[in-house]
């Protein structure tokens, strides 16, 4: 089902993940969660932002204790831990901000 | 949280009413054509497919002898029946172990056997139609392979078989789950299931090296690729990218530091799990395993331990002899492969390791048994070692460890949930329902004895735990690896 953004529909897989990574910009996050009934803050923006620069680098999206500790320079140490990324992100933070951020859906026994 | 109702855990087990059709048409998404391609199956359901599938069976029948022992020798005495975990949990009748297994069984006998060829009505044998292959499709995607009925049946009839050969029979007619194929097809061209590439790993390691320096002040290492170590350690990649696996990987590295035997992970074979067993196909899940041989020649090592993974120990132990063996190139004086519970053990009893049990005094812990470690292998050089040995080693480390229900761990244990390639979101009502007899257990040891954490040696099991306990009233945290513990209670340093 695509997803309909600044008049451009964007096509996604079955979940909602981007099919095609050059097609996100912020807009699409702002949709996607807006139709999760969620309106991202900036610490919201910090997590997406770092996602999109470590795929950019890696090719995948970080592990949970790369992201929290980043997150944890980032915003202070008081948020750099998975509790607070699982308040940002109920539904997982690598799953969720992963897709907000247009990243592919890690897979395996995560 | 989700569109199904949790089950409602009661004062003790109940075996449930029916509910005819109750999951029908729950079903895991579809791989697509470039996810089967890769595996060499055909990437949509073929034209031809009743005629495919029943040559597929022809073809199953004759490799496997156990399939056909297993279609022709069930009695319906139902000691099955209330067995398994996800009927338990769904009360759908089709989950029954025997239902399950009949929805191949009545396509066998219509093709394979004189009475279903000729009276097919006398003996429940029926076509190969479209809705019996959409019900395989989806029950044979509601089972974890977890082995638990085969232990209450008296033939001894493994429905994990029949399942595996119905996986199959669907990915040669072009319909494979999505979440089991892609998976494998990262691991052909990335190396492991995640799609974790070399230097992310290096930079996660690296990462992991910073943490626990700052936590202990010592420099604990976390190799990859270093060609000449002793051992290679194969662990599933969750171990490098989610919670709580990698605070188990963070133990692993403690207990070879302070043991000072030498040890790499591989960029290359950087995955233990091996979905191949899960989808039934022999060619995919040695291709799979082929990596970890290459790998450990490439580095010349001398010794292979595989870490927490559940099924992957079961390859390991079960199959890598024939799959990718001999292993005449490593040390004979050490199990080829060992298991990192196996490895630590060994160390506990010769003194090796200085314990601190008082670090998890915080903790009151019961251990729950992966299901292809309790009923498809065993570990060190006793009967019943799978079930001994990580206790003792938790009971090395951990002042506070009381068991589940008898029935419910050993060889009897229930499984997860999330088993057998059905860790996918796109399957959250099967893996809740199907969590619920291990909610159970876990419940009563909770109020009886107060047990704050359960910990595990599987990678999955980890990962569903995290996300179904808290269906359950329980928090996503009280799931842990048993190198957590181990990891938490070791003193660094030289030994006192």
């Amino acid at each position: 089902m695509p997803i309909d953004v600044n008049g451009k529909s964007l096509e996604t897989d079955e979940e909602g993940y981007l099919a095609n990574l050059n097609d996100w910009n912020p807009d699409v996050a702002t949709k996607m969660a807006q139709d999760d009934g969620v309106e991202l803050s900036e610490n919201h923006w910090e997590v997406i932002n770092f996602l999109r620069e470590y795929y950019e680098e890696y090719q995948i999206a970080p592990a949970v204790r790369v992201l929290t500790k980043a997150i944890g320079k980032k915003l202070g140490p008081d948020k750099g831990n998975s509790k607070y990324l699982y308040e940002l992100f109920p539904y997982g933070p690598a799953k969720q901000a992963c897709k907000y951020a247009g990243l592919p859906k890690p897979t395996g026994c995560v | 949280m989700a569109d199904f109702e949790t089950p409602e855990i009661r004062e003790y087990p109940l075996i449930p009413h029916i509910h005819e059709g109750a999951m029908a048409g729950t079903k895991p998404f579809v791989a697509k054509p470039e996810h089967q391609k890769a595996l060499g199956f055909p990437g949509e359901l073929v034209e031809n497919w009743k005629e495919v599938a029943i040559d597929k069976m022809g073809d199953l029948l004759g490799k496997y002898r156990s399939l056909p022992v297993f279609l022709d020798s069930c009695v319906k005495c139902g000691a099955c029946t209330d067995k398994c975990h996800y009927f338990l949990g769904t009360t759908d009748p089709k989950n029954m172990p025997v239902a399950r297994q009949d929805l191949l069984r009545k396509v066998y006998r219509r093709y394979f056997t004189f009475a279903g060829k000729y009276f097919p009505k006398l003996v429940g044998a029926v076509d190969l139609t479209e809705e019996v292959l959409q019900d395989w499709y989806s029950y044979y995607h509601q089972c974890s392979e977890c082995r638990r009925c085969s232990v209450y049946c008296p033939y001894g009839i493994d429905t994990a078989e029949i399942t595996m050969a119905g996986r199959e029979i669907l990915d040669a007619v072009g319909i494979g789950a999505k979440y089991s194929n892609e998976i494998i097809g990262k691991v052909f061209t990335v190396g492991n299931n995640l799609g974790l590439p070399g230097p992310a790993l290096k930079d996660t390691l690296e990462g992991i090296e910073e943490d626990v320096k700052e936590d202990t002040g010592v420099d604990v290492r976390y190799p990859v690729d270093e060609k000449g170590a002793e051992v290679l350690l194969i662990t599933p990649s969750a171990d490098f990218f989610a919670e709580p696996h990698v605070d188990g990987l963070i133990g692993y590295g403690k207990v070879f530091h302070q043991a000072g035997i030498s040890w790499t992970l591989s960029s290359y074979a950087s995955e233990a799990a091996n979905f191949g067993i899960f989808i039934g196909s022999y060619e995919n899940m040695k291709r799979v395993a082929m990596r970890i041989r290459e790998a450990a020649l490439d580095l010349g090592v001398k010794r292979i331990i595989v870490g927490e993974c559940g099924h992957a120990w079961r390859v390991a132990y079960s199959f890598w002899n024939t799959l990718i063996g001999p292993f005449d190139f490593l040390d004979p004086r050490y199990p080829a492969p060992q298991h990192i519970c196996e490895f630590t053990y060994d160390l506990i009893q010769r003194g090796a390791l200085t314990l601190d049990k008082s670090a998890n005094d915080h903790r009151v812990v019961t251990f729950h048994d992966s299901c292809n470690v309790a009923r498809a292998s065993r570990m060190g050089n006793m009967p019943g070692g799978q079930f001994i040995i990580p206790r003792e080693v938790i009971k090395a480390v951990c002042n506070n460890f009381y068991d589940m229900e008898e029935g419910t761990i050993g060889e009897g244990t229930f499984c997860c949930g999330g088993g057998g390639g059905l860790l996918t979101d796109d399957l959250m009502e099967v893996r809740v329902k199907g969590a619920l007899p291990r909610m159970q257990a876990l419940r009563h040891v909770v109020e009886e004895h107060g047990v704050t954490h359960m910990a595990a040696i599987c990678a999955i099991c980890k990962t569903q735990f995290a996300k179904v306990l808290p269906y359950y009233n329980f928090s996503m945290d009280q799931i842990i690896s048993v190198h957590q513990l181990v990891g938490d209670a070791v003193v660094l340093g030289a030994k006192q």
